[in-house]
C-alpha cells in the first residue's frame, strides 16, 4: 500500500515536471515550409531555424525548402492538404485567396503584442478583414538606380521634380542614349513604372482604389498618368525592344552606358556591382515629384511567413513568429552579406551600404503618402496578369491606349462580379 | 461409365466461356487505367467547365456563362488563330522532311553522319531549340539581322513584333518537327520496291512523274504518321512558346493550350472553370482530327 502511494506520487511529479517543462520550452515538431531557395535566402533561412532551435532544445524542427517559383503552385496544394506549421508567402492581396479560403490562421493576438508596435510601417498590408494573417521578415525598396558618372559628364543631377526629369531626359538622348532600360518580356517591371506614375500622378489613395477594382480604368485621372508616361515614350526615353528582354537582360544597356536609369527594386544592386560598376558611378534617388499636392509614396514589397489554419503546432508556430520579427534577428538577416534587404523592425538597424542605408531613410522619412506593395500583389491576379499584358502594349504601341484601356475595365467588371 | 458422362456437364462457366472471356481480361488492365486516367479527367474537366472555382473554395454552377465569356474574350479569339497558324503551317515540315530524306538517300562515303546532323535538332531539347532561335532573333546580338544588314535590310524584332512573332515561334518549331519526318521518310524510302521503279524508268517516267505516282504512292504509311505526328506537335506547341515569348508581346503567341495554363494553373490564374473551358474546346479540335485518324486507321484494315 505504502510503496503503490509512492509510486503514485512520483508518476504524479513526473507529469507536473513534463507540464512546466512544456510551459518553458516548447516541444513536439515544427514544420516549415519556406520558398527562401537561392543561395543566400536559403543561408539565411537555415540559420535561422538552427538559432530558433538551439534557443528551444526540445522542439524538433523540420525545414522544407522549395523552389521559390514552384511554392507558388504547390502552396494550394500543401495548405490543404499537408499544411505545415509555418509557411512563407507575400503580403497585401497576395494572400487575399488563402485569407478568404480561411487557410490561413488569425494572428492578431500577436500584432496586439507590444513589441509588434515596431513593425508597425506594415501592418496595413498584413491585414485583411481589420485582422492580420502574418508577419513581415523582410522588405525592399524601388527607386531610380542611375549611373552618377554619365549623369556628371552630362552636367545633370537626379532630378527631383517631373519637369527637371523629362528636362534631363531630353538632354540624355541628345547625347544618343536612352534615359531607362527597361525589360518587359515577363511584364511586371512595367508594373513599377506604372505604379510610381500613378501614385505620383494620383496620389497613393487612388492607386489603392484602382487596385482594389473601385475606380474604372477608362477614368481620366488614370488617362493622366499615362499622358505623363507618354511624355518619356515619345521623346525615346526608353530602350528599343525590351518587351523582348528580361529584366536581368536589360542591366547590360545600363552598365555599358547606353542607357543612365534603371526603374528598379533594391535586389539588382548586387547585379550592378557584379557588372562592374562602382558604388562611384551608381547613384539613387527616389521616383521624382509629379503632382505636388499629393504625398510620396513608395513601393515596397514585404516577405513574409503565415501560419497555416491547419497546422499542428500552432503554438511553437507563434513563438517561432516572434522570433522572426525580433530587432535582433531582422538586422542579422536582412545585413548586406545575408538578404542585403531592409528590415521591417523599427528597431532594426541597417547594414553599412550605400542603397541599403538611401532605402531606410526613404522609407521611413520620405513616403508618408504610404507603401504600396508592388502592381501584381496589390492588384488581383487576373487584374494583374492582364493589367500588365496592357501597360507592356502601351510602352510599344502608345496609340493604342484607348483599346487598352477599355480591355482593362472589361477585366475589372468581370472581376468585380 | 456413369462417371465420365456426368463429367462433362460439370465443366464450369469460365470453362465454356473463356474464349470469349480471355481477350477481356487481358483488356482488362489497360481499360482500368485508361478509365481511371483518361476518360474520367475528360468528363471531370467537361463538369469542371461550368463552375466558377479559384481551387480552393467551394466550387459555383455558373452554367454555360465561362463558354459565354470565351466568345467574348479577344485574348482566347487570337490564341484560337494562333493554333490555326500553327496547324497550317507545321504541315510544311512534310514535304520539308520528304526532300530532305530524298535528298539524303544515297550512298556516299559518311552519308550517315550527314544523316545524324540532319537529324540533330529532333534529338535536342526543346527549350535548347527556343533558346537558340531567341538568340537568332535576338534585335541586338543576333544572327538574323547581322544577316539582313549584311543585304542592307533594316533591323526587324521579330518576337517584339506582335505581327510577326507566332512565325518566328513556328519556324523554330519546324525546325525539329523537319527531321521527324526525314527520319520517317527514310524509313518509308527502304521499303519502296525497286521493282515498280523499274518498271516505271522502262515506261519513261522521271523526274517529279516518277516521285508524284511511283515514289509518293508507296510512301503513304509514312506519310500518314508524318501527319499524324506533325499534327498532334502543332497543338502541343507550348514548351516554345514558353521559352520563346511566354505568350508575349502582349498575348499574341499565345495558343490555346498555353492559355489554359495561364487561366487555370499560372502564378496569376486559378480560374479553373473557365480554364476547363478552354481546355474543352481544345479537346474538340483535336478529338476532330484524332477521329479523323482513326477512321482512316479502321479503312485500312478492312480493306486488308
Amino acid at each position: 500500500m505504502r510503496s503503490m502511494k509512492k509510486l503514485m506520487l512520483a508518476g504524479l511529479a513526473a507529469t507536473m515536471l513534463s507540464s512546466s517543462a512544456f510551459a518553458e520550452g516548447l516541444s513536439g515538431e515544427l514544420r516549415v515550409f519556406s520558398d527562401m531557395s537561392n543561395p543566400a535566402p536559403r543561408a539565411v533561412m537555415e540559420g535561422m531555424v538552427e538559432r530558433f532551435g538551439a534557443m528551444h532544445p526540445d522542439l524538433d524542427i523540420e525545414l522544407t525548402v522549395i523552389d521559390r517559383e514552384a511554392y507558388k503552385t504547390q502552396i494550394r496544394n500543401f495548405l490543404t492538404a499537408d499544411a505545415p506549421d509555418v509557411a512563407n508567402w507575400y503580403a497585401a492581396n497576395r494572400m487575399g485567396p488563402y485569407v478568404n479560403a480561411g487557410l490561413f490562421e488569425d494572428i492578431s493576438d500577436l500584432w496586439a503584442e507590444p513589441e509588434f508596435a515596431a513593425l508597425a510601417s506594415t501592418k496595413g498590408a498584413m491585414t485583411i478583414d481589420d485582422k492580420q494573417w502574418g508577419v513581415p521578415y523582410t522588405y525592399y525598396q524601388w527607386g531610380v538606380y542611375y549611373r552618377q558618372d554619365i549623369f556628371e559628364e552630362l552636367g545633370l543631377t537626379a532630378p527631383a521634380t517631373f519637369e527637371e526629369e523629362l528636362a534631363n531626359c531630353e538632354k540624355i538622348v541628345a547625347s544618343g542614349r536612352a534615359c531607362y532600360t527597361i525589360g518587359s518580356k515577363f511584364l511586371w517591371t512595367a508594373g513599377g513604372w506604372f505604379d510610381y506614375l500613378n501614385m505620383r500622378t494620383n496620389g497613393y489613395d487612388f492607386h489603392m482604389q484602382l487596385a482594389r477594382g473601385e475606380i474604372e480604368w477608362t477614368d481620366d485621372r488614370v488617362r493622366e498618368t499615362f499622358a505623363n508616361w507618354r511624355k518619356l515614350i515619345d521623346m525615346g526615353g526608353f530602350i528599343e525592344d525590351h518587351q523582348t528582354y528580361s529584366w536581368q537582360e536589360a542591366l547590360p544597356f545600363m552598365i555599358n552606358g547606353d542607357a543612365t536609369a534603371y526603374l528598379m527594386g533594391n535586389f539588382a544592386v548586387p547585379h550592378f556591382r557584379d557588372g562592374g560598376l562602382t558604388d562611384d558611378q551608381l547613384g539613387f534617388y527616389q521616383f521624382p515629384v509629379i503632382n505636388p499636392d499629393v504625398a510620396m509614396a513608395e513601393d515596397a514589397p514585404t516577405d513574409t511567413f503565415h501560419i497555416p489554419a491547419n497546422a499542428q503546432n500552432k503554438e511553437a508556430a507563434r513563438e517561432f513568429l516572434r522570433f522572426i520579427v525580433s530587432a535582433d534577428n531582422q538586422t542579422m538577416i536582412n545585413a548586406g552579406d545575408a538578404l542585403g534587404q531592409l528590415p521591417v523592425n523599427a528597431g532594426s538597424s541597417v547594414d553599412d551600404d550605400k542603397f541599403l542605408k538611401a532605402g531606410f531613410s526613404m522609407l521611413s522619412n520620405d513616403a508618408p503618402g504610404g507603401v504600396a506593395q508592388f502592381f501584381d500583389r496589390d492588384f488581383s491576379a487576373e487584374m494583374a496578369k492582364a493589367g500588365m499584358e496592357g501597360l507592356q502594349e502601351f510602352m510599344v504601341y502608345p496609340d493604342n491606349l484607348d483599346d487598352i484601356l477599355e480591355r482593362l475595365e472589361f477585366v475589372r467588371q468581370d472581376t468585380a462580379e | 461409365m456413369t462417371d465420365t458422362t456426368a463429367a462433362a456437364p460439370h465443366h464450369s462457366w469460365f470453362h465454356r466461356n473463356r474464349q470469349t472471356i480471355t481477350p477481356w481480361l487481358f483488356l482488362l488492365p489497360g481499360i482500368l487505367f485508361f478509365t481511371l486516367y483518361v476518360v474520367y479527367p475528360i468528363i471531370q474537366s467537361i463538369s469542371l467547365s461550368f463552375y466558377k472555382w479559384d481551387g480552393l473554395g467551394e466550387a459555383t454552377y455558373v452554367g454555360t456563362a465561362n463558354y459565354e465569356r470565351l466568345a467574348s474574350d479577344r485574348a482566347f479569339t487570337v490564341s484560337l488563330f494562333n493554333n490555326m497558324k500553327w496547324l497550317l503551317l507545321y504541315l510544311l515540315a512534310i514535304p520539308a522532311g520528304l526532300f530532305i530524306a530524298l535528298f539524303l538517300n544515297q550512298t556516299v562515303r559518311g552519308i550517315r553522319i550527314y544523316k545524324s546532323l540532319f537529324f540533330f535538332p529532333f534529338v535536342i531539347s526543346q527549350v535548347v531549340v527556343g533558346l537558340v532561335f531567341t538568340w537568332f532573333y535576338d534585335p541586338n546580338f543576333g544572327l538574323l539581322n547581322g544577316i539582313l544588314g549584311a543585304v542592307g535590310l533594316g533591323p526587324i524584332n521579330v518576337l517584339g513584333d506582335p505581327a510577326l512573332a507566332t512565325y518566328g515561334i513556328i519556324a523554330a518549331g519546324l525546325w525539329p518537327q523537319t527531321a521527324y519526318c526525314m527520319i520517317l521518310y527514310l524509313t518509308g524510302l527502304n521499303a519502296v520496291d525497286p521493282e515498280q521503279i523499274e518498271a516505271a524508268r522502262l515506261d519513261g517516267a522521271k523526274g517529279w512523274r516518277m516521285l508524284w505516282h511511283i515514289i509518293v504512292p508507296q510512301l503513304k504509311p509514312a506519310t500518314f504518321i508524318a501527319f499524324v505526328v506533325t499534327i498532334i506537335g502543332a497543338l502541343r506547341s507550348f514548351d516554345l512558346i514558353s521559352i520563346m515569348t511566354n505568350g508575349g508581346p502582349f498575348g499574341s503567341t499565345r495558343v490555346l493550350s498555353f492559355y489554359m495554363f495561364e487561366k487555370a494553373l499560372s502564378e496569376y490564374g486559378f480560374r479553373m472553370g473557365y480554364g476547363a473551358a478552354i481546355a474543352v474546346v481544345l479537346f474538340f479540335i483535336m478529338l476532330f482530327f484524332i477521329a479523323y485518324f482513326l477512321w482512316s486507321m479502321y479503312q485500312d484494315e478492312k480493306g486488308r
